[in-house]
């Protein structure tokens, strides 16, 4: 088989890219229409509808809430991931290989199932308020990215080095901080951010983990689409756009873009 | 003597240090998730009460099938055109495949609702498909579109494909090119190396992308909610109304059990599979 692909194989690569990228240059261009109604081509530019998602309060407040949500449980998640992602690489042999396992379980099991039951044991069942049963759920939601991509890069970390240093004399906690944890730095970033984006986008846990007054971007967007037809959710769709852009910069920045696709 | 007293503090401080990750799950995910399980064997009109009155309404079975269909016809499609688009992505020589890698990349980190939305306002009523195609005077009236199952699969292709081609390019490249070539050289026509070397050793890639993308999709709540709406109610949609609008928790509960075993199974069942073709695999 020759190196290069077939036209016809390229074609179709072509036509899968044009598939993936039309849809969103649709909607930035609804988002810049000077309309009342969704149209693309944007009939006349206007920032209107960017300013028209900070007059409508539910907007307002449920972009602060899922920004809150999306960093305080990617900062819990990562507080008790990163010690997990640790112990299942560096005492491998002592734990049950279901351990890693049970890591895994909050993306194998449906979330919106996940959302489901937590709804029905914490908010309805136990009356736990619905910002703390959101964080509970994001947090969970989150682990698996965290452990995963933090074990990953432990994978290739050398423990011989850190043994060193604590037969050295290096105090095996301050160990951790000053040798393994700047050794998987990039892939903390890379948890945080996966973790960051996934948080911010989830709809299925959220769905059922709202209330009068507290609800997620992601579930305001659905409840505004379901009444209204107007360019403010495609404003808000090109916000967070923009937030992925900036995200993939950084990601570029610290760590190269290719390590996107591992 | 003193390695194994070693080892066994090792042990307990491995325990200790993934104990707030692994009580988190236990106590947040397992417990709850076997609780609505376990609450629909426990229906006072009998063990089995709540899947027989799901399996006895037609309308609900309807559900169960359609949502089984949309996810097979996805993952189908998802797997063609992933596999093509990752075998060129893959050959792509080092700039351009980053950037298509980028641009696989990008939409995978926009939400579903986003993406959803987007094919909103192309299959509209008065969207812009129903615009081009009034234009174009290929139809006098606009078609509809929205509300169809059609319109779902293709929401949920738009959401995996980047999934695929992103795995199977890993895949792709792990295959050696030397194997191919071997192949090509000693005769065999591009077909047959297609069909009888690079297929087989991407088997195993192609059944954890199909994996991904099939679970994903049945699961899936935010394209059938917006692009499905009452007529194509999927089991995701079916559980949040049973639960939230009719307030039917056993119900919602038999849903949510019946959606979580599907999944695992598949999932299990797959990746037995997929160990089994190959060894190497994880």
């Amino acid at each position: 088989m020759s190196d290069r692909p077939h036209p016809i194989l390229v074609g179709v690569a072509a036509l899968v890219y044009l598939f993936l990228m039309v849809p969103l240059v649709i909607v930035v261009g609804a988002a810049l229409s000077d309309t009342t109604y969704l149209t693309f081509p944007p009939k006349g530019l206007s920032l209107r509808w960017f300013e028209n998602i900070f007059e409508i309060s539910a907007f307002r407040r449920t972009i602060v809430t899922s920004l809150q949500i999306a960093f305080l449980g990617t900062l819990i998640a990562l507080l008790i991931g990163i010690p997990a992602a640790y112990a299942l690489n560096r005492f491998r042999v002592e734990l049950p290989n279901w351990l890693g396992t049970l890591f895994v379980l909050p993306i194998l099991v449906p979330e919106i199932v996940f959302g489901f039951a937590l709804l029905k044991s914490l908010t309805a069942g136990a009356g736990v308020p619905i910002f703390a049963a959101l964080l509970i759920g994001h947090t969970l939601l989150v682990l698996p990215y965290v452990v995963r991509v933090i074990s990953a890069s432990l994978a290739s970390f050398d423990f011989s080095i850190e043994e060193a240093a604590i037969s050295l004399g290096s105090a095996p906690v301050k160990t951790f901080f000053t040798i393994v944890l700047p050794n998987v730095r990039a892939g903390v970033i890379a948890a945080f951010i996966l973790a960051f984006i996934t948080s911010l986008n989830d709809v299925s846990v959220s769905l059922f983990l709202t209330g009068p007054g507290i609800s997620t971007l992601p579930i305001q967007i659905l409840a505004h689409v379901e009444q209204f037809f107007d360019p403010t959710v495609a404003s808000v769709s090109v916000l967070l756009m923009f937030l992925t852009v900036a995200v993939m910069a950084v990601v570029e920045r610290t760590l190269g873009l290719t390590f996107l696709a591992k | 003597m003193i390695s194994r007293r070693f080892r066994r503090r090792d042990g307990a401080t491995g325990w200790a240090l993934s104990a707030p990750a692994t009580l988190a799950v236990i106590g947040f995910l397992v417990v709850p998730i076997g609780a609505v399980i376990a609450g629909t064997f426990m229906d006072p009109r009998g063990i089995f009460a709540p899947y027989l009155s799901y399996f006895n309404s037609g309308f609900r079975t309807t559900v169960l099938f359609r949502t089984l269909q949309i996810a097979a016809l996805t993952t189908i499609i998802s797997l063609i055109f992933g596999f093509m688009t990752a075998y060129v992505v893959a050959r792509a020589p080092g700039r351009l495949k980053s950037l298509l890698i980028v641009a696989a990349v990008f939409p995978l980190l926009t939400g579903v609702v986003v993406r959803a939305f987007a094919w909103l306002i192309i299959l509209g009523r008065n969207g812009i498909l129903n615009q081009t195609l009034l234009a174009l005077g290929v139809t006098s009236e606009p078609l509809e579109m929205l509300y169809t199952q059609g319109a779902v699969i293709v929401g949920m292709v738009y959401l995996f494909v980047p999934l695929m081609v992103l795995s199977l390019v890993g895949v792709l490249e792990n295959i050696p090119r030397d194997v191919l070539q071997a192949s090509s050289s000693l005769g065999a026509s591009p077909l047959a190396t297609f069909w009888q070397v690079l297929l087989p050793l991407a088997v195993p890639g192609l059944i954890v992308g199909a994996v991904l993308v099939f679970t994903g999709s049945f699961t899936a709540y935010a394209t059938p909610q917006l692009l499905g709406g009452e007529r194509q109610t999927v089991l995701a949609t079916l559980l949040h109304q049973r639960a939230m609008v009719a307030f039917d928790w056993v119900g919602a509960s038999t849903i949510a059990a019946i959606m979580t075993v599907i999944t695992i199974t598949i999932v299990l069942a797959m990746s037995h599979i997929a160990r089994r073709i190959n060894p190497m695999a994880t």
